[in-house]
């Protein structure tokens, strides 16, 4: 028994937590955005592999890791933005062309690789983020190192919670967003163009996707491969749904999710007999679970996956 | 500018969007290929030689195309009637997993071949029904987007191959490759072409094709299907049972994926790894849509696709492009072909 709590005590683990924990608040803070002004957007899979990508290439070229990570933002913005044109003045199928997204922004970022890289057996690497230690606050024991000691980025998607719920719940743009999400007719009757309210948030919300994949390559590992992402950025679609639409509740999810992950991680090297493949399975069940439990309870944006055409209801 | 409905969408607009959409798609990539320094135009040729241009070649483009045929089959029936299954993929595995599983039995070496085929064929089929039942019941249960839910059980359902081949069901004749126990001799589906890769599972894809086609359009089943997508509300007024509805369409779907993996298994490789599958699930998504959901035009589809990926594969050793444009280009035009059925169905006013 006391390996189990063993794990729980070591500072690695915690450390771990929020480390796993980065790609899923950016992918679920940019899902959280998409749908809160009314346009599912399951691109996400594909953006986040391009960001991935884009931004590991943008290092790997000679860019700093900061320029990675903003080719990344701008290359999810980019994707965001087709995803847009399609779904919000097209009012195409908003599951069809999400797929069709991550089908083409997945095999596309694959292709530039293979251009990049023609012939490596091993995924050349960059010099990846390393911790920033936060003066003084880093001695805390325990804490300071878990809470204190992680890469820049991962500062920067905490802020970013932060951020996400002061613009919307506390600013006119935040309202506009929600509304949108809500009752676009009403934000039209504000003056305010439903349309471009949406394409403007969908690019800002697949931005915050494409640096949650770079976290990939600039933080967590420091090489692109492919597949890497593994169904992180569904795993984000469902975090949502858990968090009711809510950013605070986005980051407790992610939180939740990646201690279980880090925890398991841990456990596959001590706990002897149970196959890994078990291990693996379970992020994806367990964000199953979080969908069962809050499907009925979640308050769905009411205007989700309706396009809007003026003059029509 | 806005877009205003047409009231009659033309026959030949109809018929022209996949072409269109095709075409576009051509472009787009043909222009991802100068960008990496190769002429496009002589790329496309390179492509269509490996796919038609030899005798082995076009026996590949047909043996690719069988699993894509079905797995787009399955696609489509399930959209027909808004049932987003997404799970292709890991139907699709489950289906090549219950095959090996069925052979293990000591009793299947000494069935005849036509019945322990249709056996293994049937297990398989219903391996992928039941991994799509499952987001169903979850739907219909507690009202769980099945979009979801169904690609994340693709991640379980490959994990749980992993699972499997590694461990009750692995080869001890691999010298600890891990792949499953072989498919049962008698399960091996026959030769259409000698010395190809070339198996019976196109015929049945093709025939499957046609069933589905004569279920959608000729019988009761098809035509409640089809109302609880155009409009489940006014279906339910009618009198069409929605959930028995969608169980029936579940099973449709995830036996036609499952059975695209039983025939790939029993036709092709023989045994089951974890890369049994480029993809052909979430392929099948494109194809389905490519073919306006229509089960005929699933075939045409999936030809495309196809020449494609086996056209690249060659086109790609010749020059050095990248095999990828084919994945490129054929999720490039399911965007393309979304745009076209808008335009067919849509007018543009200024």
């Amino acid at each position: 028994m006391s390996v189990f709590l063993d794990i729980l005590a070591s500072v690695g683990m915690w450390e771990a937590v929020l480390r796993i924990a980065t790609p899923l608040i950016l992918g679920t803070l940019g899902v959280l955005l998409c749908e809160r002004v009314g346009v599912l957007n399951l691109g996400i899979e594909g953006i986040m592999t391009f960001g991935a990508m884009i931004g590991w290439l943008t290092v790997y070229s000679g860019g700093d890791l900061w320029t990675g990570m903003l080719v990344a933002a701008l290359g999810g913005a980019m994707f965001g933005f087709l995803h847009a044109l399609l779904t919000v003045p097209l009012g195409l199928s908003q599951h069809v062309t999400g797929l069709g997204i991550t089908l083409f922004a997945s095999s596309f970022s694959y292709y530039v690789f293979r251009l990049a890289v023609p012939t490596a057996s091993s995924p050349p690497t960059v010099e990846p983020f390393r911790p920033l230690e936060i003066p003084l606050l880093a001695d805390i024991p325990f804490l300071g190192p878990v809470l204190f000691n992680q890469t820049a980025p991962t500062y920067l998607a905490l802020v970013m919670v932060a951020l996400l719920a002061w613009v919307l719940y506390r600013t006119p743009l935040g309202l506009a967003i929600r509304m949108a999400g809500e009752n676009p007719h009403a934000v039209d009757a504000q003056g305010i163009d439903p349309i471009w309210l949406r394409i403007g948030t969908i690019m800002a919300g697949s931005a915050l996707m494409g640096m949650g994949g770079a976290f990939l390559t600039l933080a967590a590992f420091n090489s692109f491969f492919p597949t890497m992402i593994q169904g992180r950025g569904w795993i984000c679609v469902a975090l949502v749904v858990f968090a009711s639409w809510r950013p605070a509740r986005a980051l407790l999810g992610a939180l939740l999710f990646a201690f279980f992950d880090a925890y398991q991680l841990r456990l596959q090297t001590v706990v002897e007999g149970v196959p890994y493949q078990l291990f693996l399975m379970l992020p994806y069940v367990l964000s199953i679970v979080a969908l069962i439990l809050m499907a009925r309870r979640a308050r769905v944006p009411q205007a989700l996956m309706q396009p809007y055409r003026r003059g029509e209801r | 500018m806005r877009f205003e409905r047409r009231d009659h969408p033309s026959r030949l607009l109809t018929v022209l969007a996949p072409i269109g959409a095709i075409l576009a798609a051509l472009v787009v990539a043909g222009l991802l290929i100068a960008i990496a320094g190769a002429n496009p135009i002589r790329a496309y040729g390179l492509i269509l030689k490996g796919a038609f241009g030899s005798r082995l070649g076009l026996s590949e483009t047909l043996t690719r195309a069988t699993p894509l045929i079905l797995t787009g089959l399955a696609a489509a029936v399930a959209f027909r009637a808004r049932l987003w299954n997404i799970g292709g993929e890991g139907q699709l595995y489950l289906g090549a997993l219950a095959v090996p599983a069925l052979g293990m039995l000591p009793i299947m070496a000494s069935l005849p071949a036509p019945i322990s085929i249709v056996l293994c064929l049937a297990v398989g089929a219903i391996a992928g029904m039941i991994l799509l039942l499952i987001p169903l019941g979850l739907r219909l249960r507690f009202g769980v987007d099945e979009v979801v839910t169904t690609l994340l059980l693709n991640f379980v359902a490959v994990l749980f191959v992993s699972l499997m081949i590694e461990g009750a069901m692995k080869d001890p004749l691999a010298f600890g490759w891990p792949q499953s126990v072989p498919v049962p001799d008698s399960a091996i589906l026959p030769k259409l072409m000698e010395r190809t890769r070339l198996h019976a599972g196109l015929l049945i894809a093709l025939a499957m094709s046609i069933a589905v086609w004569w279920l959608q359009a000729r019988t009761v089943f098809g035509m409640r299907a089809r109302a609880a997508g155009l409009n489940p509300r006014a279906a339910a007024f009618a009198g069409v049972p929605l959930g028995r509805t969608l169980i029936a369409v579940a099973c449709l779907s995830g036996g036609l994926a499952g059975l695209a993996g039983a025939i790939e298994v029993m036709g092709v490789k023989g045994y089951v790894t974890t890369d049994l599958s480029p993809s052909y699930g979430y392929s099948g998504i494109v194809i389905a849509m490519l073919a306006n959901l229509n089960p005929i035009g699933v075939i045409g589809a999936a030809l495309f696709s196809a020449v494609m990926f086996v056209g690249a594969d060659s086109m790609s050793r010749a020059l050095s492009i990248p095999s990828y444009i084919a994945d490129v280009t054929v999720a490039l035009s399911l965007l393309t072909m979304l745009v076209a059925i808008f335009l067919a169905q849509y007018r543009i006013r200024r």
